[in-house]
């Protein structure tokens, strides 16, 4: 499975959403499909996107919420999973592409040789620790089918989902990103403090 | 246990009084009282953190979101907390309201305590992060006041670092 056809698969749910991703390849992927103002990308802190996402599901309880994160981000934050699950907002999605290397950081070459794995290529489970943290739904999924049922029944539906998609150690085709950091930060906030009806 | 409610409550009514409605936190002593103050009033969201990081995250979503918050943390929840304030409030220029109690100064009886609030301000400085003493309930609200002020305004990280003075009774 490929991280570019799952994104492909969910991007037309996320018009009113927020959406942070991480840095590296899931960034760039997703801004290769169309950059929109309620995209945020950090491009740094990892672990934190799910941080952000929780302070803006707390914050705006009526808009859907959809973290894209990597395993290699999530195992810097283990702890948030829990504070997630304890906090249960049911307006979040946590998607997590589970590609089981540190491939935006150096950890992957092209060609998707893996030199710098993660411990989820040596069988942590992922969906199996957001379970356990308290998350009301979470599951792994390795088919396209599946990931897109998965992921548009949690977009659609009303509780905090953690979805992780095992993909390829691909490359992005290009990291090139023509909106800067700080424009992207920006244009953010105004989206999602002024589109109208959905907060 | 001799934490000041009266002076806890002079700082939470001052964090509400510049519109601070969602609080992130790590309890410490010092912080007993003001983390149960934003638990049991029914306008603030509190979100009890696993680590310190975690609430620099919490508050850069909160901003973006068009909500004012704060943290609530102690020296080595600082420190704990430094690259998600570099990486995300410094790096993103995010306001970041953060209380730090200020453990390990002359009276601290806690040997683990010593360590911790030696680097505090140096750290803040090296940073570049406007930072003040809260030492005497009566600075507390126009301090604290200030700080949002700032924080709002230069888009950064600001720092209010809570006193014995103002925190600790001694028992009579």
């Amino acid at each position: 499975m490929k991280r570019l056809d799952c994104l492909k698969a969910i991007y037309p749910e996320l018009d009113d959403c927020a959406v942070v991703t991480i840095m590296g390849a899931v960034a760039a992927e997703l801004y290769s499909l169309g950059h929109r103002a309620n995209f945020f990308y950090l491009e740094h802190a990892m672990g934190l996107a799910s941080s952000i996402g929780l302070g803006i599901a707390l914050s705006q309880p009526n808009r859907k919420v959809v973290v894209i994160d990597g395993d290699g981000s999530v195992l810097m934050n283990l702890g948030g999973l829990t504070t997630l699950a304890r906090s249960r907002p049911n307006n979040l999605v946590h998607i997590v592409f589970d590609n089981e290397t540190l491939l935006s950081v150096g950890g992957g070459a092209p060609g998707g040789y893996k030199w710098f794995t993660t411990a989820t290529s040596t069988g942590t489970d992922l969906a199996g620790i957001a379970k356990a943290a308290g998350f009301p739904r979470a599951q792994m999924v390795r088919e396209l089918d599946d990931f897109e049922e998965a992921a548009l029944d949690a977009i659609r539906g009303d509780a905090l989902s953690c979805i992780v998609a095992k993909v390829e150690a691909e490359m992005p085709k290009s990291f090139l990103m023509d909106v800067h950091m700080l424009e992207n930060r920006f244009e953010f906030p105004r989206a999602l403090q002024s589109k109208g009806g959905v907060n | 246990m001799p934490v000041s409610v009266a002076n806890s409550q002079v700082v939470y009514d001052a964090m509400k009084g510049v519109g601070v409605t969602l609080v992130s936190a790590l309890p410490e002593t010092w912080l007993v009282h003001l983390i149960r103050m934003a638990d049991e009033d029914p306008e603030m969201t509190l979100v009890r953190l696993a680590k310190e990081e975690e609430g620099v995250g919490v508050s850069a979503g909160a901003h973006f979101a068009g909500v004012r918050s704060a943290m609530l943390l102690q020296n080595h929840g600082f420190l704990q907390a430094i690259n998600g304030i570099v990486g995300v409030s410094l790096l993103y220029k995010i306001p970041l309201l953060m209380l730090i109690t200020d453990r390990g100064s002359f009276g601290e009886k806690d040997p683990w305590q010593t360590e911790g609030g030696k680097y505090t301000r140096p750290v803040l400085d090296a940073l570049h992060i406007a930072h003040d003493d809260l030492s005497r309930p009566g600075d507390v609200q126009p301090k604290i006041a200030h700080a949002m002020t700032l924080a709002q305004s230069s888009l950064s990280p600001v720092a209010l670092l809570l006193q014995r003075d103002l925190m600790w009774e001694e028992p009579k």
